[in-house]
């Protein structure tokens, strides 16, 4: 790098930081909009399964089957919305959505219970509805077995012993989805702000024609890239201050590591993002061109990050890809630290990987810029 | 509205979009790619989850037990831990997602009248796997017990559920996330084509050009919109013959429907796309804008990961301003459940009143005459 003029890249700074802060609706964009976005998306975020819609049809409509159905209803995992006597009602709820679980009982089930015989159900559940349709199943299952052992013991005594499994969730122990998931909304938050105000940064002034009177002033590349990038770090870590905050005091989501450690994370991980944002914004030609290849680093970046479906799960050659994803390593990094309270050190694997990524992504973008400007 | 006027604003925008030729190829490529990497690295299916195991017991038992965990395809168990201290830094590390502390007294428990207990460790922290994985452990541990307590002896239970998954039998999780992501990708890609071309005029200064010729502001903006609906609906029909043929999804229901139904989401997200940009008049206002208003609001508020019921009230209603909503119940019905208009009426008069909403904005924010 050339030798870079501390006043001249103060004076661009403060250039940029009033160009970004002057217009009312850029500021909405800069501060609003993630906050907004943090308290809704932390709501959306849920795969807790509770009070699943469930539709029932009992044909035996006797005692029994009363208390099966109740049985469903009193775990709270499932909530009964309609019931009906025609098999059809039920084909129609899961068709139009209004449901996604079905209980059919059959004539006879309280008789073939008494008589010793096994009574079969129907359970229902949609497809479509990716991951509550597993879990829901769990549960369903589970309702049904102790069910069964309870009406077996009234027709006689059941052996005795066996095997009894404590479960004990740590760090979670009410298993809510949310605590885990309302850090990486924040992950994700964070990297849509870096790239949104600097994948445009230079294609801009391109198309504008800025960028020729910025060429023609003494400033040289690398001043001009850290005039770019040092106001919008600054803004991304203001922004990180922020949701975080919200996230412990709105959603009471525990932040139990230290915040420094949080705070290192997050400084490399804008740093990769400001980078690839500037990449983006040289490379492009126009800035439709930059705005659409942003949308095809972001969308990946956030589906293959871990945020909803787990890496583990991927096909291996994916699980390599993900590891050239800022975004799958900064989750792993504010998910731990929040959840286990883990530092720097037990976490130094995502902290390298991430210092690796910035890294090579700036200094792409330190290459490819000069000859933009020259271009 | 003179047809004459709208085919050249048409044919204008067309040109356009045709010397801008990389943005071109990404609007094609993008849903493409995106579905291909999807369809390929996402699945839900929560197989090998790494397993501790503290023995105490060191049984014959407490093997068969640990044998049982492997053989169910679920866990793999990656260590075998001799204290407290390592079952705890198993999970810190998060070396394993869960860990099964068996008692000493394990083996000789079993035969006694009080039975025996196991504990098991779960990490918390994504409650989702967690939940998943407990489930499959209390099955397997409830299977291993009858086991031991029936020795052989046949039971017949009472009550058997017969579960059926129905739309996606296989709970194939390509399935289940394909035809949802396709209509994610498009309501973004939708607005993101037409988010930057009001304010692109304004920028370079052809907007007063066209103020100077006699075009009628809303030959203006469906004129801009009709090269982009056909831009989208190649789109749709590409990603749809992907996930068909390459990735053998089931498409249950009527095409032209689809089609149909296509056009008139299309119409609204892009009209939505017109609205920013006229709106905020730069284009980097409106591509945060644009990029706000859909790629979360897409992903998170639509139903494709996230089910809409279980959200509180008020943001539920939020839901019902996401487009990508409706689009989504439209792609999962007929591809999956081969519903028909019947069902997906609603979607339609939702989307009708969502793409005439988007456009009278849109047209009633336009102001052509240059301040």
């Amino acid at each position: 790098m050339r030798r870079v003029a501390p006043s001249r890249v103060r004076e661009l700074v403060k250039k940029e930081f009033r160009q970004l802060l002057r217009d009312p609706r850029t500021r909405a964009v800069i501060f609003v909009a993630p906050l907004i976005q943090l308290v809704m998306f932390g709501y959306a975020v849920n795969t807790d399964i509770r009070d699943t819609a469930t539709f029932v049809v009992d044909l035996d409509q006797t005692a029994v089957s009363r208390e099966f159905v109740t049985a469903f209803q009193s775990t709270g995992y499932f909530r009964i919305i309609d019931r009906s006597q025609r098999p059809a009602a039920l084909t129609e709820a899961l068709n139009s959505g209004r449901a996604i679980v079905g209980i059919e009982i059959p004539v006879g089930f309280a008789r073939e219970l008494s008589s010793g015989h096994t009574a079969t159900i129907q359970l229902v559940f949609d497809g479509t509805h990716s991951n509550s349709a597993t879990v829901a199943q769990g549960y369903a299952q589970r309702i049904v077995q102790r069910f069964a052992l309870d009406h077996a013991s009234v027709s006689g005594p059941l052996p005795q012993g066996g095997v009894d499994l404590r479960v004990r969730a740590w760090y979670n122990p009410n298993l809510q989805s949310r605590v885990y998931n309302v850090p990486a909304v924040v992950g994700v938050i964070i990297m849509m702000v870096c790239l949104l105000l600097t994948a445009l940064a230079v294609v801009r002034e391109r198309e504008l024609g800025t960028l020729d009177q910025l060429v023609v002033s003494p400033l040289t590349p690398e001043e001009l890239m850290l005039g770019k990038t040092l106001p919008v770090a600054a803004i991304g870590v203001a922004d990180l201050i922020l949701i975080s905050s919200m996230a412990v005091l709105w959603f009471d989501i525990p932040l139990r590591g230290p915040r420094i450690a949080l705070f290192v994370a997050a400084l490399l991980y804008i740093l990769a993002g400001l980078a690839v944002g500037l990449l983006i914004s040289t490379i492009s030609k126009t800035q439709q061109e930059a705005f659409m290849s942003m949308f095809l680093f972001l969308q990946p970046a956030i589906i293959l990050s871990g945020f909803f479906y787990p890496i583990s799960s991927m096909p291996p050659v994916f699980q390599w890809i993900t590891l050239l994803n800022p975004v799958r390593h900064f989750l792993e990094i504010i998910r731990t630290i929040f959840l286990k309270g883990e530092g720097v050190i037990g976490l130094w694997p995502e902290y390298l990987a991430i210092t690796v990524i910035a890294l090579a992504a700036l200094r792409l973008a330190v290459v490819r810029f000069p000859k933009t400007m020259a271009s | 509205m003179n047809l004459i006027r709208l085919w050249a604003v048409s044919r204008k925008e067309f040109v356009q979009i045709r010397r801008d030729a990389r943005s071109l190829y990404l609007a094609f490529i993008l849903p493409l790619i995106l579905v291909l990497i999807f369809g390929y690295a996402i699945t839900f299916d929560i197989r090998d989850i790494h397993m501790a195991v503290f023995d105490q017991s060191r049984s014959q038992a407490s093997r068969r037990l640990i044998e049982v965990f492997e053989g169910s395809g679920y866990f793999t168990v990656v260590a075998y831990l001799d204290g407290y201290d390592a079952a705890s830094g198993a999970l810190e590390t998060s070396a394993a997602r869960l860990v099964l502390i068996i008692p000493p007294t394990f083996a000789s428990d079993l035969s006694k009248e009080t039975g025996a207990s196991l504990q098991l460790l779960v990490d918390g922290a994504d409650a989702n796997t967690a939940t998943i994985a407990q489930n499959y452990a209390e099955a397997i541990v409830a299977g291993y017990s009858a086991d031991i307590v029936l020795k052989g002896r046949r039971v017949q239970f009472p009550v058997a559920a017969e579960s059926r998954i129905w739309y996606n039998e296989t709970l194939e999780s390509r399935n289940m996330i394909v035809p949802g992501l396709v209509a994610v990708i498009m309501s973004i890609i939708a607005a993101m084509l037409t988010a930057l071309t009001v304010a692109r005029e304004w920028e370079r200064g052809t907007m007063e050009q066209l103020a100077a010729t006699p075009v009628h502001r809303l030959e203006i903006i469906v004129g801009k919109l009709l090269p982009y609906v056909g831009i989208g609906i190649l789109d749709v029909a590409v990603a749809s013959c992907v996930a068909v043929f390459l990735f053998d999804v089931p498409f249950r229901g009527s095409v032209l429907l689809l089609g149909m139904l296509t056009l008139l989401f299309l119409v609204g997200a892009l009209g939505l796309g017109i609205f920013i940009s006229a709106a905020v008049k730069t284009q980097v206002l409106a591509t945060q804008v644009a990029m706000i208003a859909t790629l979360l609001p897409a992903l998170l508020l639509s139903g494709f990961i996230f089910t809409i019921a279980t959200m509180p009230l008020a943001l539920r209603a939020i839901t019902y301003v996401v487009p990508a909503r409706y689009y989504v119940a439209v792609t999962k019905g007929i591809f999956l459940k081969g519903v028909g208009a019947s069902v997906l009426w609603v979607d339609a008069v939702a989307m009708i009143v969502f793409a005439l909403i988007g456009l009278s904005l849109a047209i009633g924010v336009f102001k052509k005459e240059i301040a």
